[in-house]
């Protein structure tokens, strides 16, 4: 390990559990863009799952194991960045969830502080600017726990509207859910497939031909929906976006190669 | 009210498939949000407010027998009569008590959830009253034999046809009406004759004053102040969780309700009852009873569900929630449907026969933002869930795979080995299509929609390929 200046933070990259098996392209953007926004960029090998899975099933014993072993992998870097704003939201509730626990909690107090969803950290604290194209009409999904947990909302608009080439038009309802809720959208898949189709509707009368969005979870779900319905919207994370990995297949798209 | 029949699956079901619900949904979901966000918008003060009402809810809820103390002796120096029932038979028997030393016939009602919580109606129908609800969605629904669906708009499920046809069926000798003018206009005439008729007239209480013993009603069509003035006996049914001090802090509820729950600036009445009729006075019930329901609060009051009794019933919470928006209040199956349902059904009718309600939630955190006294429903919802697994109530399956996941997630090689199996027979089973139309064992997502492939070997496989820091 490095010791960190304050020229060059050290980030700690979370790589999520959807994001490590189905679209690595996120991990590599998102360190292109920190690196880019002058931060040194490591991995923790040995890093699993934040808990949110068994947080948002009410399993509370099991999360708590799961948040003290990511606390310790990350606790030593200047930051923890994630692509994602539900697993950065599971880290900020952390203090809450250790809060009877003397040993853990002000070390759960110390790393949700400094843990950051990738597009807020870029934008808030690192004031980045974006040199990307990207031909197309997009529209953008608020991924439900970003927008609400941790206030994602401008940020991403903001970097954006720097990529050459991109017209980004607001879809009605953008800021509601698209029905994947974890494992909500296998309990529950009827009710799932009126909200992502309800989300269709909206993308389909913006016009657009590009979907992003900041959570994988909510993107597997649209881009598994549309292709499903035959729609060519194509589907990526902002983080590819912005860092110009666009050359290859979208989320769900065929191999062209 | 009775737990409706099925399970929350088989009655969401049947609302996803129900197309003149799903067009009843389609065309009220719009209407409330977009209200409420435009008269939130033209008030500055709007998030000082909800700190505001929740804090003298706090307030009040820390110390809740001294003000209902207070309430109660007030109400009883002005004449009117306080009962406490400890749970909804304890209140519903007050109620016939007092209905029956009445001598009563007609029993009008205003809009009251607590009567529904309690199952008023049907009580005092067996004992032969007849009962009348004058809320004009409550009318509709009382005609159609069915319970609430929406809080503040109990007939939000029927389209405008069904409300023609039933009152076509009802209302014998008028012609058909079929616009929504020629409708209300209907219910009017045949409630207006039902107001002169009644005896004791039932309503609701939105808010009790400690200061004055004044209760508070708010409604659009004035139902309730005609119920609550021409009937001889007026009986308030509340939950104990109501009181608030003072007249002044009644001011910061009454901008907050009607801007949350439909988005008007004021609703068209808001009626304050003070006792019974005074000497001198041109109107007012002889008699005033309030009963103060409790049913399961004081036990919420000191456990982890407390914030729930802020809650001012304004039903922007699901007005907001996209799962409500798809399957309408009966799927919630009881009388408090959406998020605030979902946490109080399971602590009033049990978490194990209510399991599915803060399941059926993507902990999305709309209902949440919006509401007006801050109670954080998403959190609650979570909470509950945690309530269930203690309580063991997680299926058994669930409750397995959560507990391999759990082991498997702290031995970071063997779950680097079972990512990168994953990962390899995912993508051979795609191939080069990107995408899985089906898949053994993820049906339930793959019934649906398509399963996006892997890209390739996993981010930290080729991070460490390509000699990645770490």
């Amino acid at each position: 390990m490095s010791r960190s200046t304050h020229a060059q933070p050290r980030v700690g990259l979370m790589a999520t559990c959807l994001m490590n098996v189905f679209r690595p392209n996120i991990g590599f953007s998102a360190a292109d863009l920190l690196q880019a926004a002058g931060c040194r960029v490591e991995v923790p090998t040995d890093q699993t799952c934040c808990g949110q899975p068994a947080y948002s099933a009410g399993d509370d014993d099991t999360a708590r194991a799961m948040a003290r072993q990511l606390i310790a992998q990350f606790e030593s870097y200047d930051y923890l960045v994630s692509p994602s704003g539900s697993c950065i939201g599971t880290v900020r509730k952390y203090p809450q969830l250790l809060a009877d626990d003397d040993a853990w909690r002000s070390r759960a107090e110390a790393l949700a502080a400094k843990s950051y969803e990738l597009l807020s950290f870029l934008v808030d604290v690192r004031r980045v600017t974006i040199d990307a194209s990207y031909r197309g009409k997009a529209t953008y999904h608020d991924s439900c726990s970003g927008l609400r947990q941790l206030g994602v909302k401008r940020q991403p608009r903001e970097l954006l509207g720097q990529v050459e080439g991109l017209s980004l038009t607001e879809m009605e309802d953008a800021e509601v859910c698209c029905g994947f809720g974890g494992s909500f959208c296998v309990k529950y898949p009827k009710i799932s497939e009126k909200m992502v189709d309800d989300k269709l509707r909206s993308i389909a009368e913006s016009g657009a031909d590009t979907l992003v969005g900041g959570d994988l979870g909510c993107l597997m779900n649209i881009a598994g929906r549309l292709r499903r319905t035959g729609a060519r919207v194509r589907v990526w994370h902002t983080a590819e976006v912005l860092a110009g990995r666009t050359d290859g297949a979208a989320i769900g798209e065929e191999e062209t190669r | 009210m009775k737990a409706l029949p099925g399970s929350f699956d088989s009655r969401a079901e049947a609302a996803l498939a129900d197309p003149s619900l799903q067009k009843a949904l389609q065309n009220f979901k719009p209407l409330f949000v977009a209200k409420r966000a435009a008269a939130v918008a033209e008030l500055s003060d709007f998030e000082r407010l909800r700190d505001a009402a929740a804090a003298i809810k706090d307030a009040v809820l820390s110390e809740l027998d001294v003000w209902l103390e207070r309430y109660a002796d007030k109400v009883e120096s002005l004449g009117g009569k306080v009962h406490f029932a400890k749970d909804a038979a304890d209140a519903r028997e007050i109620i016939r008590e007092i209905c029956r030393k009445a001598d009563a016939r007609t029993i009008c009602k205003g809009k009251s959830m607590v009567s529904e919580e309690i199952g008023l109606n049907e009580v005092l129908e067996e004992d032969g009253y007849r009962v009348v609800e004058t809320d004009l969605g409550e009318y509709i629904i009382q005609l159609a034999k069915e319970p609430p669906s929406h809080i503040i708009a109990p007939a939000i499920h029927k389209t405008r046809e069904q409300v023609a046809d039933l009152f076509a069926q009802n209302h014998p000798g008028r012609p058909r009406e079929d616009s929504v003018a020629g409708l209300v206009n209907e219910a009017r005439h045949a409630l207006r004759e039902r107001f002169f008729e009644s005896d004791v007239g039932i309503t609701g209480g939105n808010f009790l004053i400690a200061e004055s013993g004044t209760s508070v009603i708010v409604t659009n069509e004035g139902n309730g102040d005609l119920t609550q003035t021409l009937s001889r006996v007026h009986v308030v049914t509340s939950g104990i969780e109501r009181v608030i001090p003072t007249l002044d802090d009644l001011s910061v509820f009454l901008r907050l309700l009607a801007r949350s729950a439909t988005g008007q600036d004021t609703e068209c009445y808001t009626t304050l009852s003070t006792g019974p009729r005074r000497a001198g006075d041109p109107d007012g019930p002889e008699e005033y009873h309030v009963v103060l329901v409790d049913n399961g609060r004081s036990k919420m009051l000191a456990g982890r569900f407390r914030d729930m009794l802020r809650c001012i019933r304004c039903g922007a919470c699901m007005n907001h929630c996209p799962v409500y928006g798809a399957v309408g209040g009966h799927a919630y199956g009881w009388v408090y449907p959406g998020p605030m349902g979902s946490i109080l059904t399971p602590l009033f009718n049990g978490l194990a026969e209510n399991y599915d309600l803060p399941n059926a939630c993507t902990l999305n955190g709309r209902c949440q933002a919006v509401c007006p006294v801050r109670i954080p429903l998403t959190d609650l919802i979570r909470t509950m869930r945690n309530e269930q697994v203690k309580a063991g109530l997680m299926p058994a399956s669930q409750r397995r795979m959560m507990g391999a996941w759990g082991w498997v997630a702290r031995q970071p090689g063997l779950y680097r080995a079972l990512e990168r199996l994953g990962s390899r027979m995912l993508r051979l089973r795609a191939g080069r299509r990107g995408a899985m139309s089906s898949l053994p064992g993820a049906e339930a997502w793959t019934r649906v929609r398509d399963l996006p492939a892997p890209q390739g070997a996993t981010f930290i496989d080729q991070w460490k390929a390509r000699g990645g820091d770490q």
